[in-house]
């Protein structure tokens, strides 16, 4: 069964999610991408050369973390909305997850949005502090919430 | 009758076949593309999502603005689009009967590529005839060509990429995809694409299926069941789900009418959809002068379809005198060795089985035809 204790599982295996020291380290990708599956668009946007798939190109993407700043340029370009940026040291007690967003309506900055985890389940309240258009139609919603959740945290519930 | 000689006929004008076309007339052949829908494009244009792939895949592009950038090239490369025409036959010497319309026609084309793509598998149930059953293409098609939304509550039946891809976009709409039920014991799409239906809450129940589709007129519930390790419903395990669409995604066929009629042989690889025409690398049939191109060669994705479609396309143009055989094979074999690259790992690589499978046979069919 895929609930999100395997689902996290299987990610935290894969080379693309980045170690416990790079997280504390401040901004940094999170590629959820643990399949060989024939795509690369996340290799070519990086401008740091931080995320390597090389050949074939159905090689898992791999995160080399000290070359990641967090900018975040890979966010929209994964066409399969696999990539988040998660900054645990955003203040004290919050963590700022940006995410791949493509559902109408948007967020406004300042909303308060259902934060929910792999397998859709609601686990905190989050504040939306940016909304911005990544690459066509591909949104890019960043959202603060409390500290501990930055590893589970991967959505939020579209609005109606 | 009339009769119109060409170089080439593509049948077909999705990615295969716009692919073709572009290569053919590339290198100078006269070329035409024949569709039966109102609009070119194939599946691309109702493709709302960024593809996969690598850049000579367009990977990244939504699938309607790889159509258009397909069609762009073969506009400009004039190659001619018959649309509202339906191949309906084929008579003596490889010529083809065109319906479109008003009235029938005749092309004589010298070489033919038939890229027809593939119709989705039916699956029967009580109450599968009820209005509110669809295949997920007819849906997709439904939201995203025509914006109409064929039910608020669904079911999807199949959580391959089309069932999820198509979940997804159902949600996009505002639609409530209830619950995704898969037979077998695994999802068959891509992780990637399951997580983002699933971190919507939309729960894919594995080793589940459809027993019934309720409704006076129409659908108004579905009852879905568990499945035993030989696929029989588990008793006790009925589900009633309120729903008022149900989503059939139970994968696809060759639509390979056109190439029985040309009388290619066939082989049955069941990973590759069924019975699939038999071809060489270089995407011709055993009827000298036919080629395949996509998923009528076998279901794949649009990427490989493309790829598919250069190939026959450099072929045709090879075999018609209008590139050297030194120039094809270096072409060729770029397009190759990409087919090769996407064909690895555990989505790529029982495809790549299968083709090899397929190359086998042409070798054996062939030399006894000769």
């Amino acid at each position: 069964m895929l609930n999100e204790q395997n689902i996290l599982n299987k990610i935290k295996s894969s080379p693309g999610y980045p170690s416990k020291e790079r997280f504390l380290k401040g901004p940094v990708a999170v590629i959820e991408c643990p399949e060989e599956i024939p795509c690369n668009p996340c290799e070519e946007a990086c401008p740091f050369g931080a995320i390597k798939v090389g050949e074939p190109i159905t090689n898992i993407p791999m995160l080399i973390e000290d070359k990641c700043v967090g900018c975040g340029k890979c966010i929209p370009a994964c066409p399969g909305l696999a990539i988040f940026l998660v900054n645990i040291n955003y203040s004290e007690k919050e963590t700022a997850i940006s995410l791949p967003y493509e559902f109408l309506p948007l967020p406004n900055v300042g909303d308060e949005v259902d934060v929910l985890n792999r397998e859709g389940k609601f686990i905190c309240k989050g504040k939306v502090i940016k909304v911005i258009e990544g690459e066509d139609h591909t949104w890019i919603i960043t959202i603060l919430i409390p500290k501990e959740f930055f590893e589970v945290a991967r959505g939020i519930k579209p609005l109606k | 009758m009339k009769e119109k000689e060409i170089d080439l006929a593509v049948v077909g004008s999705g990615p295969a076949g716009l692919s073709a076309a572009i290569e053919a007339a590339k290198y100078g052949a006269s070329v035409e593309i024949i569709d039966e829908n109102a609009l070119p494009g194939g599946q691309l244009f109702k493709q709302i999502h960024k593809f996969f792939g690598s850049k000579e895949h367009y990977a990244g592009v939504r699938g309607y603005d790889i159509g258009r950038k397909l069609l762009d090239e073969a506009e400009n490369l004039k190659v001619n689009i018959r649309l509202n025409t339906i191949a309906f036959g084929v008579f003596n010497k490889n010529k083809i009967g065109l319906f479109d319309q008003r009235s029938i026609l005749v092309s004589k084309p010298k070489k033919i590529i038939v890229a027809t793509g593939a119709s989705e598998n039916p699956l029967a149930f009580p109450g599968w005839s009820l209005p509110g059953v669809m295949g997920a293409g007819a849906v997709q098609t439904m939201i995203n060509i025509h914006r109409v939304l064929p039910g608020r509550k669904v079911l999807m039946v199949g959580a391959g990429n089309v069932g999820l891809i198509v979940s997804y976009q159902l949600l996009q709409t505002g639609a409530d995809v209830v619950a995704i039920v898969e037979a077998m014991p695994k999802i068959g799409g891509y992780f990637v694409h399951a997580a983002k239906v699933l971190r919507i809450g939309v729960p894919i129940l594995t080793s589940h299926t459809i027993i019934e589709a309720k409704g006076d007129k129409e659908v108004e519930s579905a009852t879905i069941a568990a499945l035993d390790q030989n696929l029989n419903p588990i008793k006790g395990s009925e589900k009633e789900l309120e729903v008022d669409l149900i989503c059939i995604a139970v994968g696809l066929r060759p639509e390979a009418d056109l190439c029985r009629m040309l009388n290619c042989k066939f082989t049955y690889i069941p990973f590759l959809g069924g019975h699939v025409p038999i071809h060489n690398g270089d995407m011709e049939t055993t009827t000298p002068g036919v080629y395949v191109a996509g998923d009528v060669s076998g279901i794949e994705e649009a990427s490989v379809a493309m790829e598919e479609g250069r190939i026959a396309g450099i072929s045709a143009a090879e075999s018609l005198g209008y590139i050297s055989s030194e120039e094809a094979e270096k072409e060729k074999i770029k397009c190759k060795e990409r087919l090769k690259a996407f064909r690895i790992g555990p989505f790529g690589s029982p495809r790549q089985e299968g083709k090899d499978k397929i190359f086998e046979e042409y070798k054996r069919r062939v030399k006894n035809v000769k």
